[in-house]
């Protein structure tokens, strides 16, 4: 099974990207072609960026500002399921609550947003009725800002899942200790909790950077087909069936995302969490 | 040395929510006593220490440490330390860092810190494990580590809750060995919890036991096995056997009780009146053993043995009475072998006037006064 639908579609799409083609065929090759034109002018053309590095800036950052946003959120929530929720069954009942969202397709949960924050949505319509804007709010949607918005919407998930599991571990007799040996709250969290919390941390990063690395349904419904990411390029490419040129693209995405995995787990011995 | 930590509890109470745990609880520790809190689970002792400790708030009463209330300070403010069950060593930090855990939150800089840790480990002797992560130590190892990180801070009052629970029993009578040692030698207050007589007999100074949330003993380990104060101390410490009877008559001789079915008890003087039931007890190893046929007079009960346990030094013969209900019979391996008996046969056993027991309600101690000459 792993060798079916993992090993081989990579192996395919690493010969794949080596190959030639032109606007009408693809021709089995070994050439370097395709990766030559993904970084044309990059070296060259700096301190300008290339449009590839463009691109790939743009998805960092997005990367980035997702994965430090839920990030907080996600342990935020966890933290107060964990600790704060006395019961098991409130605990349950509330992390259920938590995936209710999950119930229903990304791309509803996306699009349902829409309504909300658009030029003559609920959310323009409500703050020009308070009173405190007086023209209609034009980033609230198909920016960055409704992009990220999304993201943190759908992906939050991610990071409290591993998060809570880690801090389920933790003995509770571990922060009366603290609390013995005279840690503040502030000095307990970041001395006991955040360490022991570290597995879970870096497994929820590897899901969400991964995920966003790679997105481009999100980027496109959310950013109104205006910003770019690898994703969408990969994407476009193969619309225009230049399946050579995306497979490149892939094969550099997946050592992008991979070197940041690496540095992760260098960071962080995720195995002991497995 | 100067001995520190006087404990005095007063009127202690706990509540959670419509239980009460601990029911107005007096109890003074001297300084540099070890104290062992007894009884079975859910008898208050674990709420006791955690209130001493600050992690549990007290629904009623006092308590003073060295002579100042600590009722509102929190647990880093008291003069004491809390050694875990489990131990709750943090397994991210190594053994060191845990020592110093406490140091580091009070902003001691690195250097001291770390040289007072080395001090402790030293002294529990685990100065060679200094790196090593709490997963990487054998239970033993551990609990050294918890009682070094508990010392780190000088506390006048060390709390351990059931601090040998979780080890071998082979190990447990080792550290048991270890932590009175350490006591002695530091010369502070030690409050021990654990449900096992056994451990409290080894290791105290003064023995409390408590069933459902009040204290029904407070004495010396030797006072607490010789002279039980309640039915409940009797069974709970063991080698007691627990008779009930009613009092005949109560003359300068002695006081005559009848058992169930005829039996006739000689106790020592005691001032009882006729007509009032009494319980009394009777140590399992002060029982002597004959056969039927031999003529005892008084304090003798026939009986069928039921149960015969090889222990060594001892043979613990477990019997059954008609009257009585089941004893329990300790005889040395010699008179065993003098008089083997085996499951099925009818012994008689008898015990001397003066062994009898009268156990009454709570007996009270002030205990300040009874200590002052132990040590």
């Amino acid at each position: 099974m792993f060798l079916v639908f993992f090993i081989v579609p990579l192996v395919l799409t690493l010969i794949v990207s080596f190959w030639d083609y032109t606007e009408y065929a693809i021709i089995p090759d070994f050439t370097f072609r395709n990766y030559q034109e993904i970084f044309e002018g990059c070296i060259t053309g700096l301190p300008d960026l290339c449009m590839t590095f463009k691109t790939y800036w743009s998805t960092f950052k997005f990367s980035f500002i997702v994965w430090l946003l839920t990030l907080v959120i996600g342990f935020t929530v966890s933290y107060f399921l964990r600790f704060h929720v006395r019961t098991m069954t409130m605990q349950i009942v509330l992390f259920l609550l938590c995936t209710i969202p999950f119930w229903t397709s990304n791309v509803i949960r996306m699009i349902s947003w829409i309504p909300l924050l658009g030029r003559n949505g609920l959310v323009n319509q409500g703050l020009l009725d308070v009173g405190l804007i007086d023209q209609r709010l034009d980033w609230l949607l198909y920016s960055e800002f409704s992009v990220i918005l999304a993201f943190v919407h759908l992906y939050t998930l991610f990071m409290i899942v591993p998060i809570f599991n880690s801090m389920l571990r933790i003995d509770e007799s571990l922060l009366e200790a603290a609390y013995d040996a005279g840690a503040s709250g502030w000095q307990t969290l970041v001395n006991v909790v955040i360490p022991l919390c570290r597995p879970g941390i870096a497994i929820g990063s590897i899901f969400v950077i991964t995920i966003i690395m790679g997105d481009f349904i999100t980027i496109g419904i959310m950013g109104g087909q205006q910003i770019a990411s690898i994703g969408k390029v990969i994407h476009v490419e193969m619309q225009y069936l230049q399946f050579p040129a995306a497979a490149a693209n892939a094969v550099i995405l997946l050592a992008a995302v991979l070197m940041i995995i690496y540095g992760l787990t260098r960071v962080v011995d995720i195995r002991k969490e497995l | 040395m100067d001995r520190i930590g006087h404990c005095r509890l007063t009127d202690l109470t706990k509540v959670y929510g419509d239980a009460v745990a601990l029911k107005q609880v007096d109890l003074e520790i001297p300084a540099g006593q070890y104290c062992c809190l007894v009884g079975p689970s859910g008898c208050g002792k674990t709420s006791t220490l955690r209130m001493i400790a600050g992690h549990e708030q007290i629904s009623g009463g006092e308590i003073h440490i060295d002579g100042k209330c600590m009722n509102k300070l929190a647990p880093s403010d008291r003069p004491t330390a809390m050694m875990f069950q489990d131990y709750a060593l943090f397994p991210h930090l190594n053994c060191l860092d845990n020592v110093a855990f406490s140091l580091r939150m009070q902003g001691r800089p690195k250097v001291a810190r770390h040289a007072r840790a080395r001090e402790l480990l030293s002294l529990v002797h685990m100065g060679a494990y200094e790196k090593r992560l709490p997963s990487q130590l054998s239970g033993g190892q551990q609990q050294r580590v918890a009682l070094a990180r508990a010392l780190v801070t000088n506390p006048s009052v060390l709390l351990l809750d059931e601090p040998l629970s979780a080890l071998d029993p082979f190990l447990r009578v080792r550290m048991r060995d270890e932590l009175r040692r350490l006591q002695l030698e530091l010369g502070m207050t030690f409050v021990h919890v654990t449900h096992s007589q056994e451990e409290a007999m080894a290791l105290a100074d003064m023995v409390v036991v408590m069933n459902e949330g009040e204290i029904e003993q407070i004495d010396t380990p030797q006072g607490v096995y010789n002279r039980p104060a309640s039915q409940f101390v009797a069974r709970f410490i063991g080698g007691h056997n627990v008779f009930n009877a009613t009092v005949a008559e109560s003359t300068e001789t002695g006081t005559r009780l009848n058992g169930n079915e005829g039996t006739t008890y000689l106790a020592p003087v005691a001032d009882l009146s006729p007509g009032a039931s009494v319980s009394f007890a009777v140590r399992s190893d002060k029982i002597a053993l004959s056969r039927p046929g031999d003529t005892t007079v008084t304090n003798s009960v026939t009986s069928d043995v039921g149960l015969v346990e090889y222990q060594g030094a001892w043979v613990k013969l477990g019997l059954k009475a008609p009257d009585t209900g089941e004893l329990t019979v300790m005889v040395t391996e010699d008179v065993f072998n003098q008089m083997p008996v085996q499951i099925g046969d009818r012994v008689v056993v008898s015990w001397i006037q003066s062994d009898i027991h009268f156990l009454g309600g709570k007996r009270m101690l002030s205990v300040a006064d009874e200590w002052e000459g132990v040590r």
